[in-house]
């Protein structure tokens, strides 16, 4: 019955990345949410319009800044004005507050952001190398859940990390959250939020959760989810991809160091 | 779109009684409903209905007189337009008199005094809408049942939906589903966007399917602006198209496994969908295909050379085969979908059921062979098996066999690609005025988009997912099956809410 199977499982080794252990090619060379490289040339023209979602912002001969908690990688801005955009690299496109995902970073928030990485560590300290997830959907396009779902494949499989994913909040440290904020799925997520006993981690996964992507300004929508519960991690992408995922749980855990820039 | 003849322009009936009656004669000659839906439009509502017939899909309208609030329902003549009608009351508030069940579907509300939607309605986004969970009924029938509510919260990494599973103990002789937990206003959201930008909403709109979203889209935009895209990029628009199929089919097949506790084959095929998608991502920089498919093209050859490509597919192929060959063969697996979640092949008829769900309980209507798109005229798809169970085996079966189809069509296309003189990868696409509909078949089943441009921005835009069209019949499947036959039928019928709730 498990006969042909037992043997078929060994068969191509150890497929598992050595993530965070050892560097993975495929989470450093990953093409993240949009960046800005260097400041526009004076007069450069209009930026903000390149942006379906609004993400850009610039004031005429000024800085332009870029929300990447909008950014829903469509690349729009870096094909039209290479000049100043460009594609971020990496798993690192998650930030601790909502403010601190658009870049370039101010230099007070780098400051605020160490304050805040050492409240997170300490209030995590007792679940650092045993955690439990639970997902909410709170109105996603259906691929965030993939990318989430992906974390259990033998490439990524995060039960080597001690990371586990629960049905029952009550048994859940960390609480993922996809999805624009669908007003129906307000008042089951708060319930599921509430449910969880402290210490407890919020992470937003994806652009939708940060700040509705497209679909902010929806009737249907509270443009992200940071307006039914209190958020932590903020992580942008459309979809983020596993890497970062848990780029962005590890890191709320304490268990990552530095990151490097976004 | 760059086969065949060009579909005329929608009909316009001349009432609703009208439309029903020709949508009944069509359906009952061999013709296939392939959805309802309502616009706004300057003179009062109107009604649109899709209609697919052996070669092309028609569209017939009809207008409601002004500030109508009702009009006869079509579920009673067809039933497969039960939803469709829920769902235009629920975005439009007007009311199909004499349809059979009218609650709420995707926006239930306290009552028909709150301001709808009414998506086609030009002017700013409306305010908030907030749904009224408690206006959907709870319906409990016969003595001793109850009522298992299984979501909208589930409990496992999946997408929000509740049902409402009626048993009096093993047994399942009702199932009752609530959709609207996950409503975004999509349709809604399309009024006003640029057309060169709705492509960005609709790769959104279901995730899962965002190639086969944006192809149906981009069909309907290039053909209001009376454009055919070149040759390479119909092949490479294949290639995403086929790749996210293959995506799919693996993901439906590990959930399948990992119901049945067959640990390592949810691994293996886990491993290979992870493959697949690290592939696509190699070739375009998204896991899922987006970005790729724009109005009048695509927007850059893969990133891989056509060699790289061809020999990934071929080791995922070889792996593949050899792991669905075992799967195949492990009696215990099969013994869990065996007669499992039935479709009786008159009711998969009847409805129209789309994509591997109808495939496998006899009824196809494949847009890529019977409408084809893009390169598909050119290549050739294979066949597929003969299926008429209509269990959750027979449905994992068409999966199979399309998944070897897929690879089929993969390596045709690469080949070709290899072989196509340089050359644009997009034409010039303005669309200003006009309306037209647009398919492609996702891995689900046939998306058909019906898409309104005036000056250059969408003034109505409909996707109809397979997902929307197929999920009703998950009420219909549950007969002699017990509890712990969910998860296969649901695994089995693969489809994304996300492409429901809209």
């Amino acid at each position: 019955m498990s006969g042909p199977w037992v043997l078929r499982g060994l068969r191509d080794g150890v497929v598992t990345t050595r993530w965070p252990a050892r560097p993975d090619p495929y989470a450093e060379g990953w093409r993240g949410p949009a960046t800005v490289l260097r400041p526009p040339p004076a007069g450069g023209g209009d930026l903000a319009s390149l942006c379906p979602t609004g993400a850009i912002s610039s004031e005429t001969d000024g800085p332009v800044r870029l929300d990447q908690g909008r950014c829903i990688l469509c690349g729009r801005c870096v094909e039209q004005r290479p000049d100043v955009f460009g594609w971020s690299r990496g798993t690192g496109a998650s930030a601790l507050t909502r403010d601190s995902l658009l870049v370039p970073q101010l230099p007070e928030t780098e400051q605020d952001l160490a304050a805040l990485r050492a409240a997170l560590r300490a209030r995590t300290a007792a679940l650092r190398r045993s955690v439990h997830l639970r997902h909410v959907d709170a109105g996603s396009d259906g691929a965030e859940e993939q990318e989430i779902a992906a974390l259990l494949n033998p490439v990524y499989d995060i039960h080597r990390l001690g990371i586990f994913f629960t049905a029952s909040p009550r048994h859940a440290d960390v609480l993922l959250v996809t999805g624009a904020g669908a007003h129906g799925m307000a008042e089951p997520l708060r319930r599921t939020y509430d449910g969880m006993p402290d210490p407890k981690v919020v992470i937003a996964v994806g652009t939708d959760a940060c700040s509705g992507g497209l679909l902010a300004g929806s009737y249907a929508t509270s443009d992200g989810v940071g307006a039914a519960i209190g958020v932590d991690v903020w992580l942008a992408g459309s979809p983020p991809p596993p890497f970062s995922i848990l780029c962005a749980l590890l890191g709320a855990l304490g268990r990552l160091a530095d990151r490097g820039k976004r | 779109m760059n086969a065949g003849a060009r579909p005329g322009p929608a009909e316009l009936l001349g009432s609703v009684p009208a439309l029903w009656e020709t949508l009944a004669a069509e359906t009952a000659t061999g013709g296939r409903f392939a959805g309802l839906m309502a616009t706004q439009r300057p003179g009062g509502l109107m009604l649109s209905a899709h209609l697919a017939t052996a070669k092309d899909i028609t569209t017939y309208d009809a207008a409601l007189p002004p500030g109508a609030s009702s009009y006869p329902a079509l579920t009673p003549v067809l039933g497969a337009a039960f939803w469709y009608e829920r769902e235009i009351h629920d975005l439009f508030g007007v009311t199909p008199t004499g349809h059979l069940r009218l609650e709420p579907l995707i926006l239930p509300l306290h009552d028909d005094t709150q301001p709808r939607p009414r998506p086609g309605t030009p002017g700013p986004e409306p305010a908030p809408i907030w749904p009224d969970e408690h206006s959907v009924p709870r319906h409990v029938l016969g003595a001793g049942l109850f009522t298992i509510p299984h979501g909208p919260v589930r409990s496992g990494v999946m997408e929000s939906i509740e049902y409402l599973v009626e048993t009096p103990g093993e047994d399942i002789p009702h199932l009752n589903m609530r959709v609207f937990y996950k409503h975004r206003g999509i349709e809604k959201r399309f009024d006003g966007l640029p057309a060169a930008d709705g492509v960005l909403l609709a790769e959104r709109t279901e995730g899962v399917a965002s190639v086969a979203h944006a192809l149906a889209y981009c069909h309907a935009v290039e053909r209001i602006a009376g454009v055919s895209v070149p040759w390479p990029a119909a092949l490479v628009r294949v290639l995403h198209a086929e790749l996210e199929r293959l995506a799919s089919h693996l993901d439906a097949a590990a959930r399948l496994a990992d119901a049945a506790g067959l640990a390592v084959a949810t691994a293996r095929f886990g491993v290979h969908k992870e493959r697949v998608l690290r592939l696509v991502s190699r070739m375009c920089g998204s896991r899922f295909g987006r970005g790729v498919v724009i109005p009048g093209g695509v927007s850059a050859l893969p990133q891989l050379s056509a060699a790289e490509f061809l020999t990934g597919i071929s080791r995922l192929d070889k792996a593949i085969s050899a792991d669905a060959r075992v799967l195949m063969g492990t009696a215990s697996f099969l013994d869990r979908l065996r007669r499992t979640g039935p479709l009786r092949p008159q009711r998969a008829r009847e409805h129209g059921a789309l994509g591997p769900v109808g495939k496998a309980s006899g009824f196809s209507d494949d847009a890529r062979l019977n409408r084809p798109y893009d390169a598909y005229p050119a290549l050739g798809p294979g066949s597929l098996g003969d299926y008429s169970a209509g269990d959750a085996l027979a449905r994992l079966r068409v999966r199979w066999d399309e998944v070897r189809q897929s690879f089929h069509l993969l390596r045709q296309a690469a080949d070709e690609l290899s072989d196509a003189a340089g050359g644009p990868l997009s034409v010039e696409c303005t669309a200003e005025d006009g309306r037209a509909t647009g398919w492609a078949e996702a891995p689900q089943g046939e998306v058909l988009y019906d898409v309104r441009v005036e000056h250059g921005r969408l003034s109505r835009c409909r996707p109809r997912s397979a997902s929307f069209h197929n999920l009703v019949l998950f009420h219909e499947v549950f007969t002699g099956d017990i509890l712990t036959d969910f998860p296969f039928i649901e695994a089995s019928f693969g489809l994304s809410i996300a492409g429901v709730a809209l």
